[in-house]
Parts: structure tokens; C-alpha cells; sequence
């Protein structure tokens, strides 16, 4: 729900403050971002088949660029991390713990945001609004579950609604109700956003002054596993 | 989510391994001549063919896109697409279907490559199991030879490049070869695969391949007419 819109959003607003953010997002990676979006183009993309695709459009990112820009000390936004890609699973039934098993190189991330509608209906509003039409896979038409598009649509996206509430306690999601104005939505964000940085930056200088007083001569750089994800839950 | 493990499909799923020179693709290709011959549906798979992971592969490979963790996620991709399309709809039709390398392959060099063991086997876990895994073992100098003798160049992750073994291209085939030979040799009894000993002739290796497979089939042979 607007995620790509926030993401950008906040973007600017950090780099202003002074951060260096790295922002990527699904099927965004050099090696499977192509590949996936012609393997859609068509409808033979199976559901074993999708998963592992997207998995590795992730741990490219992860691998080559995520990483990277966290042991350099960026702030990584992230449209989209490991939980859309376990709630589609899911609502096509596919063993939770395999795909789990497959992320299990990703990091946790520092907060995530899921920005939430009430209903599939608002949803409905946006696709009609973005003048494209429906999208089969965000219908989840290879699910069979609906007569036409809008059926589907409806019936997926209360599915993913459902999957991703339930997610919200067992991964923590930080909730921000996306039917509001982006104004205000925008506002929620950097507020979380700014405690976190506040946060870290404390941690940083306690652990500093602590290095400096013990080995005053040590130039090592900032540990390498401090991370800064954050992820905008689909929807 | 279907696990697959020991199917319970009418058809019969056959598949080869072994390191690269071990002459397994040559003995595939004459079972399938015999089944096809004694009139059984056969259909055959070959790693890395699916039509929707394809171009990406081949492109990742020219431009040397691949970690260890993103080349086996990319060949599992390929592994499932072929998996969902042309080994579970001819298995449960009756089919014969013979496998030119399967997930045993994916486990032998990502884990050469480094990989996590366990990680590789879960990633791999919705295969379905083959009712045979023959593995043509050679030893690591004559396959070697076979591949270096026959070939103008080695490709890049072929050779095992990516891993900074060794700038010698030749030294890194074997050194990966050995490491793939190792990992092979401890799946015989963690998977129960059938051991041919790929240094004799091939007739011979043949014969043990049609009579071990014939206990597999049955006597009432589906004609396609």
C-alpha cells in the first residue's frame, strides 16, 4: 500500500539527515529480476518453481548488495523482505518450514513495517485507481480460487490479509494503518524510523568510547552485523 | 506442503550421476534406446533445461553473477520448474522418466562450492525420490582426462573458477572434481545410490544398468498403440 511511494519518501528524508540508504526491493537483483518477470509474463510458473525464484532474486540482493551496504554503514530499505515471499507460500500451501529453511541465511531485520489496509476492497480501490487492470499472480489466478479476476483478487487478498495479521505477532511487524494520507503515514514512519537511529547511534557511542578506552590505538571499522533492515510488508 | 519422497506414481523415475567424464549421459542414452525399443513411455529431463530459468542461467554464467548460495538456489529453480512440468505429470501418467543428473548432482558440487550440507538437502527437499540412482564412478584422473582431453577451453564455473582454488583452469576442474568425488562417494550409503563402475566397458556397464532396471518394470508393457 503505497509502500514504493513511503520508501521513497523516507529516502530522501534520511539521506537529507546525513545517512547513506541503499533501497531495493523484490525481483530488483541483477541475476533473477529479468527472469522472473518474463517467467510471469506467461502462466506456467509453478508454485515450487516461483519460490525459488524469488529466493534467489532475495539472497543475490542479500549477498551482493544488502550486505555490503550494511558493513558500510547504510541504512537498507527494503520494499518487500522474506515475509511476502512466506505469506504467498503459505496461501498456496506450501510447507512453511521449507521455505523458512531456505531463507535461513537472512538477517533479522531491525524494524519491520507493515503497512496495513482493512479490507481487500481497498485494495480493489488501487488497482482500479493505477488504470493497469488486475495482475494474475496478485489475483492469485493460478489458485483457481474465483470465477473471474475480481473473485480471485478478493479471495487471495483476504488470504494474504489473514497471513500477514497472523504474522504480525510472531515476526513483530510494527502496524501502521496505510488508509490513511500518505502524509500521515509518512510522519508514523520517520518517527519509528528516527527512534531507531537514535537508538543505534547511543550504541555506537557507548561502544566506541568503551573501544577507545581499553585499545586506544584501534582503527577497526564498524562491526560488519549491524543491521538496519527494514522491510514494508506487502499490503 | 506435498513432500514427494518415495512416490507412489504408476511411472518410474531413473536418473544418472556422476562427476563430469564418468560416461553417464552415453549409458542414459542407450537405456533409452532399449526402453524405447521394448515400447514403454519414456520421457527424459536433463539438468538445467527448464525453459523459464534458461536464459537466466546462461546469462549469470557469462557475466559471473553466481555465489555458491545463488547458484544452487538458481539450479533448484530450474530443478522445481522441471520437477512441476516434466517429471511429476509423466510419473503419475505411467511414464518412464530418466533423469540426466538430478538432485544428487546439486548436493555433490554446492556443497564442493561450500555450501551448507543440510541447507542444500532442505532446498531440495520437494524432489521426488528416483526408484533408481545409478552413480557411474570413475576415478578422479581418468574423468579428468576425458573432460580436459575433450574440451578446447573449460567454462568458468564448470571449472570451478568462482572459488579462487587455483588460476590454472585444469587445476581447479580437478580440484573441484575431487571435492564433488568425495561428496558423491559419502551419498552412496546416505541415499542408497547403485555404484557402477564407470572403467568398464560400456556394454558391460550397460548390461548391469537393463538388468537391474527390468526388475523395476513390469511385464505388461504399455504400448503407445
Amino acid at each position: 500500500m503505497g509502500r514504493s511511494t513511503h520508501i521513497a519518501l523516507l529516502r530522501t528524508w534520511l539521506e537529507s539527515r546525513g545517512h547513506a540508504v541503499l533501497d531495493t526491493g523484490m525481483t530488483r537483483s541483477i541475476l533473477a529480476g529479468r527472469g522472473i518477470k518474463e517467467a510471469k509474463t506467461g502462466h506456467t510458473l509453478g508454485r515450487l518453481t516461483m519460490q525459488l525464484f524469488y529466493a534467489t532474486d532475495f539472497i543475490d540482493r542479500l549477498e551482493n548488495k544488502m550486505l555490503p551496504a550494511l558493513r558500510s554503514g547504510f541504512i537498507v530499505l527494503t520494499d518487500r523482505y522474506i515475509y511476502s515471499a512466506m505469506a504467498r507460500a503459505e496461501v498456496r500451501g506450501i510447507d512453511s518450514n521449507w521455505v523458512r529453511s531456505i531463507y535461513g541465511m537472512a538477517l533479522v531485520p531491525d524494524a519491520i513495517f507493515y503497512l496495513r489496509v482493512n479490507s481487500p476492497q481497498q485494495l480493489v480501490e488501487r488497482v482500479l485507481a493505477s488504470g493497469k487492470g488486475f495482475d494474475y499472480w496478485e489475483s492469485g489466478m493460478d489458485l483457481h480460487l474465483g470465477e473471474d479476476f475480481y473473485d480471485s483478487f478478493i479471495e487471495y487478498q483476504t488470504r494474504m490479509l489473514n497471513v500477514f495479521d497472523r504474522m504480525t505477532t510472531e515476526y513483530g511487524f510494527h502496524v501502521l494503518n496505510a488508509s490513511r494520507s500518505v502524509r500521515s503515514v509518512a510522519a508514523d514512519l520517520r518517527r519509528a524510523v528516527l527512534k531507531l537511529i537514535d537508538q543505534s547511534f547511543a550504541e555506537d557511542e557507548s561502544r566506541t568510547q568503551a573501544a577507545s578506552r581499553s585499545e586506544p590505538a584501534a582503527t577497526s571499522p564498524r562491526g560488519p552485523d549491524k543491521t538496519r533492515t527494514q522491510e514494508v510488508a506487502e499490503r | 506442503m506435498i513432500k514427494y519422497g518415495n512416490h507412489r506414481f504408476p511411472g518410474k523415475l531413473f536418473v544418472v550421476e556422476g562427476t563430469d567424464g564418468s560416461g553417464k549421459s552415453t549409458q542414459l542414452t542407450l537405456l533409452y534406446q532399449w526402453l524405447k525399443a521394448e515400447g514403454y513411455p519414456v520421457s527424459f529431463s536433463e539438468w538445467n533445461s527448464s525453459p523459464l530459468v534458461k536464459a537466466t542461467t546462461k546469462r549469470a554464467k557469462k557475466r559471473h553473477l553466481f555465489t555458491p548460495a545463488t547458484f544452487s538456489l538458481l539450479h533448484a529453480t530450474d530443478f522445481a520448474d522441471r520437477t512441476e512440468r516434466d517429471i511429476i505429470p509423466p510419473l503419475k501418467a505411467g511414464s518412464i522418466v530418466l533423469a540426466d543428473r538430478y538432485i544428487y548432482t546439486a548436493f555433490a558440487r554446492d556443497v564442493a562450492r561450500g555450501c551448507d550440507r543440510d541447507w542444500v538437502r532442505d532446498v531440495y527437499s520437494f524432489a521426488v525420490r528416483p526408484n533408481v540412482a545409478f552413480f557411474f564412478r570413475a576415478p578422479l584422473k581418468v574423468a579428468v582426462d576425458r573432460i580436459v582431453s575433450g574440451r578446447p577451453r573449460l567454462k568458468y564455473y564448470e571449472a570451478g573458477s568462482d572459488m579462487g582454488w587455483s588460476d590454472d583452469p585444469e587445476e581447479s576442474f580437478t580440484i573441484f572434481q575431487g571435492k564433488i568425488l568425495d561428496e558423491y562417494d559419502r551419498m552412496v550409503d546416505e541415499f542408497g545410490l547403485t555404484k557402477i563402475d564407470a572403467t568398464q566397458s560400456i556394454e558391460k556397464q550397460q548390461r548391469e544398468m537393463r538388468k537391474l532396471i527390468s526388475q523395476h518394470l513390469s511385464r505388461r508393457r504399455f504400448k503407445a498403440h
